[in-house]
């Protein structure tokens, strides 16, 4: 674990947790046919936060973060995320979207477009920037993410961890006031996972508002600034980092950072 | 030998060795041949039973295509000529061509009409085939059905001309009204392309077709390969579209959508081609106003468009099947709406990946249009079952002829499938 921590010292001027709501999650409960995945989530995210989503596989955490630009549905209870609720209204889902960054675990680059078009398609169709700007300001992502030489090339002669900073900045170009991270660095080699580990905590010092789900616990500990865990489709603790690895309360919680953390 | 060499491990090169010819075994023919040819015994043998029944297929068929003749007036005069000795009568296609290529009863000195839109065809697929050109061209392609209808048919030029104005106000309307709700912009278009073409109908005087600067031309005197080729270029250009609709209707969440497209593709593709085409022929009329007579060509082109936009429905949904969910839920997840997802983002991997089954279809739709000679239009294979068999001059030339449509069909067909595989050479990006 200790390896994939970052080595510089993380710049928190920025990292500043403001009283602006960012997302609002009350009572929300979600089922898969009768199998209830997401049990009375209540959830406030403050503007500026970086919070880890950790917890076993199946226990919902990814569900969760999907419900937050309705990948998924949610059958019960209200989301507002950015002054929007979320709700059948397409309008609503498409602003919403537009607001929200994601990143996947498999990156879902665009294989027919180049890095390039994969970062200027969605600025220019949904946000109707021209062409020229739209390009400049991909450029300026590609440059901090580190890969702007690799601007023309198809997404399939990338590496993994180059495929997904791609989709770190493809996200980014839409100037997202929130970004969803779904296990961004489950599907990349130990080498690679350090890459993407980095480009999200440059994120983080510039103050975006990050949810996370990851197993990373190295990188929640130096970036989060609230770490939640999940099982059985519900929030069982949440804390600060430090409070949460080094004296967690719940006994489920202690099962499984013994587990993670043990080898 | 390490003993020895233990002694001489200090080693410098005083004289360079020069490159030398390998040996004669090693290069051009003989090692092709060795290599490819005669690599073991039993290739050896199969090698030789190939060329056996190579010879054998040439030694039967190059006297008859060498030893042909080309220009008698009958079977009889040809037979006369040959003598007895082995020879085609290839007389029968410099005699019978323009009957075989345009019908027995299209006006001969309006044949570079035809010829024309064949011309103009090619240019206006160009933009469409070959997407390096600049896009300006496309311009023509969409004015181009309405020039090649007005050359064929030839008649009044308002008939195109309504005709072409009815698609530019649909455009117009849904331009205007389309972002705000798509279902107004598409059914206010719809509406609007009624309005204009009722108005042009009455506003075309009765009788412009009697004098018009072109001659015109009802569909019953087409036939040919000519008409071979309308039907196909028409059928899959509307096909292929109609078929992109009826997969993505299939996939709809809308389930009044779904099952009208389902029910659809089930029902046309458990119906054989020939079925409908008698449909066409016999009992369509039924559905029309009873004083309105619908062109038995357009007809025609209605059936068997029907018959292969259902094939390439499922064709393009096997591509949509096999993009990963991924893709659908990143475009969503950028905000992109459904049209836009699926025009930027899934419809151009799903249809590379469809490329080699809607080649498929249209090579198959191409060939089936001779299946219209059944419900008596005179394509090529009409034309060569009827009039011209059944003439006295050339009753019994049967491979001449067969040969000729076959291989007509072949030069494009084969021409549609090497255009096919450079489309995926050309598009191959994912580099896997």
């Amino acid at each position: 674990m200790s390896e994939l921590m970052s080595d510089r010292a993380i710049d928190r001027s920025k990292m500043q947790v403001s009283d602006e709501v960012a997302i609002e999650i009350n009572n929300m409960n979600k089922w898969y046919g009768s199998f209830h995945v997401l049990r009375d989530i209540n959830l406030t995210v403050n503007r500026g936060e970086r919070i880890v989503i950790a917890g076993p596989s199946g226990s919902g955490k990814s569900t969760l973060i999907r419900c937050l630009n309705a990948l998924e549905e949610h059958q019960q209870g209200k989301i507002v995320v950015d002054g929007t609720e979320l709700s059948n209204d397409l309008k609503n889902i498409d602003k919403i979207r537009s607001e929200v960054g994601m990143v996947f675990q498999h990156f879902n680059l665009f294989p027919h477009l180049t890095i390039l078009e994969n970062c200027t398609l969605a600025p220019i169709w949904v946000r109707k920037t021209p062409k020229k700007e739209a390009e400049e300001r991909a450029m300026h992502f590609l440059e901090k993410v580190k890969i702007p030489d690799q601007a023309h090339k198809y997404p399939g002669m990338l590496s993994g961890g180059q495929q997904q900073r791609v989709a770190i900045a493809r996200s980014l170009c839409m100037m997202p006031r929130i970004m969803l991270f779904d296990e961004p660095t489950s599907a990349l080699d130990p080498e690679m996972i350090k890459e993407v580990l980095d480009t999200m905590i440059e994120l983080a010092e510039e103050g975006m508002t990050m949810l996370c789900v990851t197993h990373e616990m190295g990188f929640a500990r130096q970036v989060a600034n609230r770490v939640i865990f999940m099982a059985d489709g519900q929030i069982v603790e949440q804390n600060e980092p430090e409070e949460f690895f080094n004296n967690p309360k719940s006994e489920r919680t202690q099962q499984f950072l013994s587990q993670i953390l043990g080898h | 030998m390490s003993d020895t060499h233990a002694q001489t491990v200090a080693f410098v090169r005083e004289t360079e060795i020069p490159p030398a010819p390998p040996p004669g075994r090693e290069t051009g023919v003989y090692k092709w041949m060795r290599e490819n040819l005669f690599s073991s015994i039993p290739n050896s043998v199969l090698t030789i039973v190939a060329l056996a029944l190579i010879y054998s297929l040439l030694s039967g068929t190059l006297p008859w295509l060498l030893n042909g003749v080309w220009n008698t007036s009958s079977l009889q005069e040809c037979r006369e000529v040959l003598d007895g000795q082995v020879g085609a009568c290839f007389s029968v296609l410099t005699e019978r061509w323009n009957q075989l290529l345009y019908g027995f009863k299209y006006p001969v000195e309006e044949y570079w009409r035809p010829n024309l839109a064949l011309l103009l065809l090619l240019i206006a697929l160009a933009p469409v085939l070959f997407f390096d050109l600049p896009r300006k061209l496309l311009a023509f392609t969409a004015v181009y059905p309405f020039i090649a209808f007005w050359l064929i048919w030839g008649g009044s030029i308002l008939v195109p001309i309504v005709a072409l104005l009815g698609f530019v106000a649909a455009g117009v309307v849904f331009q205007k009204y389309g972002k705000g709700s798509f279902a107004v912009g598409f059914f206010g278009g719809i509406l609007a392309a009624i309005v204009v073409w009722n108005v042009g109908g009455f506003l075309i005087p009765e009788g412009a077709s009697e004098n018009a600067m072109l001659a015109a031309v009802p569909s019953r005197d087409l036939g040919g390969f000519m008409l071979n080729m309308m039907l196909g270029v028409t059928c899959v250009s509307l096909s292929v579209p109609l078929g992109i609709a009826l997969a993505l209707g299939r996939q709809s969440s809308m389930p009044l959508i779904k099952w009208i497209c389902v029910v659809f593709i089930e029902f046309v593709r458990g119906v054989p081609l020939i079925t409908l085409l008698f449909v066409a022929s016999v009992m369509l009329s039924y559905f029309f106003p009873p004083d309105a007579t619908v062109d038995l060509f357009l007809r025609v082109v209605i059936m068997i468009t029907l018959f292969s936009s259902a094939y390439i429905a499922e064709v393009i949904r096997g591509g949509l099947a096999a993009l990963p969910k991924g893709q659908y839920e990143a475009a969503d997840s950028l905000g992109l709406d459904y049209p836009q997802a699926m025009r930027l983002i899934i419809l151009p991997q799903a249809l590379k990946i469809s490329i080699p089954g809607i080649v498929n279809v249209a090579v198959g739709l191409f060939k089936d249009t001779t299946l219209v000679s059944v419900i008596s239009m005179f394509d090529l294979l009409g034309m060569i079952r009827g009039p011209i068999l059944a003439s006295t001059e050339w009753n019994g030339v049967y491979w001449e002829l067969l040969g000729f449509a076959a291989f007509l069909f072949f030069v494009v067909c084969y021409g549609i499938s090497q255009y096919s595989q450079w489309l995926e050479r050309r598009l191959a990006t994912d580099h896997r």
